[in-house]
């Protein structure tokens, strides 16, 4: 190798030197690593929360009654409120969607408040901005908006995660949208799971060395690479177009105007079944591979059957590896936004996903739909989607290393 | 099998022992489920060009569809009947190429860090903290894009420069995405070359760095160039960050602070929108999906070749 000689006559304090400051830069560059993590988080924290200035089109206090103010009423006063300020038809409409005797007082409240006060967020400030500059937004929101209340607000709220999507900001709320996430993660995995541990047993204890085994090997090593939008695409003209009949429930008699043509909790869910379907086969080869040979040649020595060593030896050993591989591939599928997008995930939906054949929509497209949005307080909850999204991944990953921890205990 | 001698025949007239296995009914459906299995991911394959290819000749079927016009013109509008690739593809050069500029250099540098200079513990820190980088969903990274990128690039080079969709701020977060994957891949590939060699360089006199940068890395190359290409692959096929924060409608421009719609982000919009079957919207998405599809296959096959190359040498 020429480059090797380059270095041989110079003085060695000086090759010293320049190790020394290369190790420093490479050191600085691994941090960098660290920085853009804690960046990203701080800057979704920021946005979650902050002021926001908001102009109420009825003036709470207005709404007082004998002197007792809105907070304090009973849910009868509420209702009665609603009954008297709303058109009878829209007071109906409320009372045919869930009875009023069947809902709770916060829920009411809550509609007095989308219906009746109907705040507008007129300005939004992110947590950074609400803590070093508060004055300023205090002399901002009196000159601009003298009739505006200024109110710090925690996006990430219980009622955020509980709440269904609306297209008001302020009672937004993932709850349909983390529901439809675990209908899509229930049917990716009832199509990936056992046709993919049933793949990796094929190929790691029956495939001989041919040919075909080859091409599989190799097509499921280019499979895990194919961009996850290409698989959109597969599900929009097999799932959505071309099965029709079967994902928008029609051939089990089901016709409901909502299923939108195929469009539905099930062809989202089979569409990111292929695409973790390589995933949690390579994981799972891994993990029968890992099993030692004596277990199965033990198990052959007291006559087994190849099926039985398999299925009382190596599977139960390779479980937890398995078990693992899956949660990882649950992983990527819950943060996949573009194949759904493709597939045809709903823009405004707020009943919660009932049958197979209801339309969705997850939490990633819902953070896409509110970061595409322009006004600053869709952004906000954005940011307070991501940090539940986030939560919901480092839980299944902290499931997955407890899993590979007891795994790797045990051998 | 081979029979038995005649003498052990005459001693054991009555029995015969048959040591072959039982043929299982059982165990051969089995098996053959198991293969079906297999085989399906070759039917996932075979969909994926069916289809794709399918829709895609429906496209070059348009009396105004030419291969030839479609990559020389720099003008994509389906509806007028302008299928020129350039203002897509070129949008998805451009961030691929900045994503690469950031992950190429900072991920081998951290490779080489943690493969030739951590202890064992920081690298359990280290990797760990790249592999949840590498598990963030893109959609996140995408809002950080839009709500942290473009606004630092418009307060570095100035607002009436960096618009507020730029296929440069894109590109730098996707580097940042790409980053543990490319650094990840390398690292494995430095830590698989032989301890020999590094300790045949020390023996020589040489510094840690230059056995770094003169034995291990020339050494694990294939293995390094492995990595670089499979981040190729998945900056070309990454959607949700440019989807976000690159910009919505074709622009023909070399101009990183402008807005440029790659081709995975047209392919979201087109479908994001109302897409009736059968329009030449609807087909030029599959048309733009073919090419995707091929290029990353393309890109990935020749990866694993180099991954061979690296084996066969080391393993």
């Amino acid at each position: 190798m020429k480059a090797g000689i380059w270095s041989f006559d110079s003085n060695p304090e000086g090759r010293h030197r320049r190790g020394a400051a290369w190790r420093k830069g490479l050191f600085a560059v691994t941090v960098l690593g660290i920085v853009a993590l804690v960046t990203l988080l701080l800057n979704i924290l920021n946005g979650a929360f902050g002021y926001a200035a908001l102009e109420a089109r009825v003036d709470p206090a207005s709404l007082a009654v004998d002197g007792v103010p809105l907070e304090e009423q009973s849910r009868e006063q509420l209702v009665a409120l609603l009954q008297a300020t709303l058109s009878s038809g829209a007071f109906n409409k409320l009372n045919t969607d869930k009875p009023f005797s069947e809902r709770s007082r916060t829920n009411v409240y809550d509609l007095v408040l989308e219906r009746i006060v109907r705040p507008d967020i007129r300005e939004t400030w992110n947590l950074w901005e609400s803590l070093t500059r508060l004055s300023e937004i205090r002399a901002f929101t009196q000159s601009e908006f003298p009739e505006a209340r200024l109110q710090f607000i925690n996006w990430l709220n219980p009622r955020f995660v509980t709440r269904p999507q609306t297209s008001e900001a302020l009672t937004a709320g993932v709850r349909t949208a983390i529901l439809g996430s675990l209908w899509t993660i229930l049917f990716a995995i009832l199509l990936a799971f056992p046709i993919g541990v049933s793949a990796a047993i094929y190929l790691e204890e029956f495939a001989t060395d041919n040919r075909l085994t080859r091409l599989i090997r190799t097509n499921i090593n280019n499979l895990a690479g194919v961009p996850s939008i290409v698989y959109g695409i597969l599900g929009l003209a097999i799932f959505v177009r071309a099965l029709e009949p079967l994902t928008s429930g029609e051939v089990f008699g089901i016709v409901n105007p909502t299923t939108a043509n195929g469009r539905t909790v099930l062809s989202a869910g089979l569409t990111l079944g292929l695409l973790v379907l390589p995933l949690i086969i390579i994981n799972a080869q891994e993990a029968i591979r890992a099993v030692p040979q004596s277990l199965r040649q033990a198990s052959y020595g007291i006559g087994a059957t190849k099926w039985q060593t398999i299925w009382s030896h190596v599977l139960p050993g390779a479980l937890p590896g398995i078990l693992t591989g899956t949660i990882l591939a649950i992983s990527r599928a819950i943060g996949e936004t573009a194949p759904l997008v493709v597939v045809g995930a709903s823009t405004a939906i707020s009943f919660d996903p009932a049958s197979p054949f209801s339309k969705f929509t997850t939490l990633p497209i819902q953070i896409y739909q509110w970061t595409a949005r322009p006004q600053a307080e869709f952004r906000s909850l954005a940011a307070a989607a991501s940090l539940v999204l986030l939560g919901l991944l480092l839980s299944l990953n902290a499931a997955a290393i407890l899993l590979r921890n007891r795994y790797s205990r045990r051998s | 099998m081979t029979a038995p001698p005649a003498s052990l025949d005459g001693q054991f007239p009555s029995r015969t022992v048959n040591l072959r296995g039982r043929r299982r009914v059982s165990e051969t459906v089995i098996l053959a489920f198991l293969f079906l299995c297999g085989f399906f991911s070759i039917l996932v394959t075979v969909g994926i060009v069916y289809e794709l290819g399918k829709e895609s000749l429906l496209l070059c079927r348009l009396p105004e569809f030419s291969v030839f016009k479609s990559l020389t013109s720099t003008r994509w509008q389906p509806h007028t009947g302008n299928f020129g690739i350039w203002p897509l593809a070129n949008a998805t050069l451009m961030t691929t190429a900045t994503a690469m500029l950031l992950a190429i250099p900072l991920g081998l540098a951290s490779a080489i860090y943690m493969s030739e200079y951590a202890s064992a513990r920081a690298r359990s820190v280290l990797k760990p903290i790249l592999e949840v980088l590498a598990g963030i969903p893109t959609i996140v990274y995408g809002y950080f894009a839009l709500t942290f990128m473009t606004p630092l690039l418009r307060s570095i080079f100035g607002r009436d420069v960096v618009g507020i969709y730029n296929t440069g701020s894109a590109g730098l977060v996707m580097g940042i995405l790409i980053l543990p994957l490319i650094a990840s891949m390398s690292e494995d590939a430095l830590a698989a070359v032989p301890r020999s060699l590094r300790e045949a360089a020390f023996a020589m006199g040489a510094t840690r760095l230059e056995v770094a940068l003169q034995v291990v890395v020339p050494a694990a190359l294939s293995g390094i160039a492995a990595a670089i290409i499979i981040g190729v692959s998945r900056a070309i096929g990454e959607t949700m960050i440019v989807a976000v924060a690159a910009g919505a409608g074709p622009n023909f421009t070399f101009n990183p602070f402008e807005g440029a719609e790659t081709i995975t982000g047209h392919i979201v919009r087109i479908s994001g929108g109302d897409l009736s079957y059968d329009s030449v919207d609807y087909n030029s998405i599959f048309g733009l999906a073919l090419l995707l599809f091929l290029v990353t296959l393309g890109l990935n096959l020749v990866s694993q070749r180099f991954v061979r190359r690296f084996r066969e040498v080391y393993e």
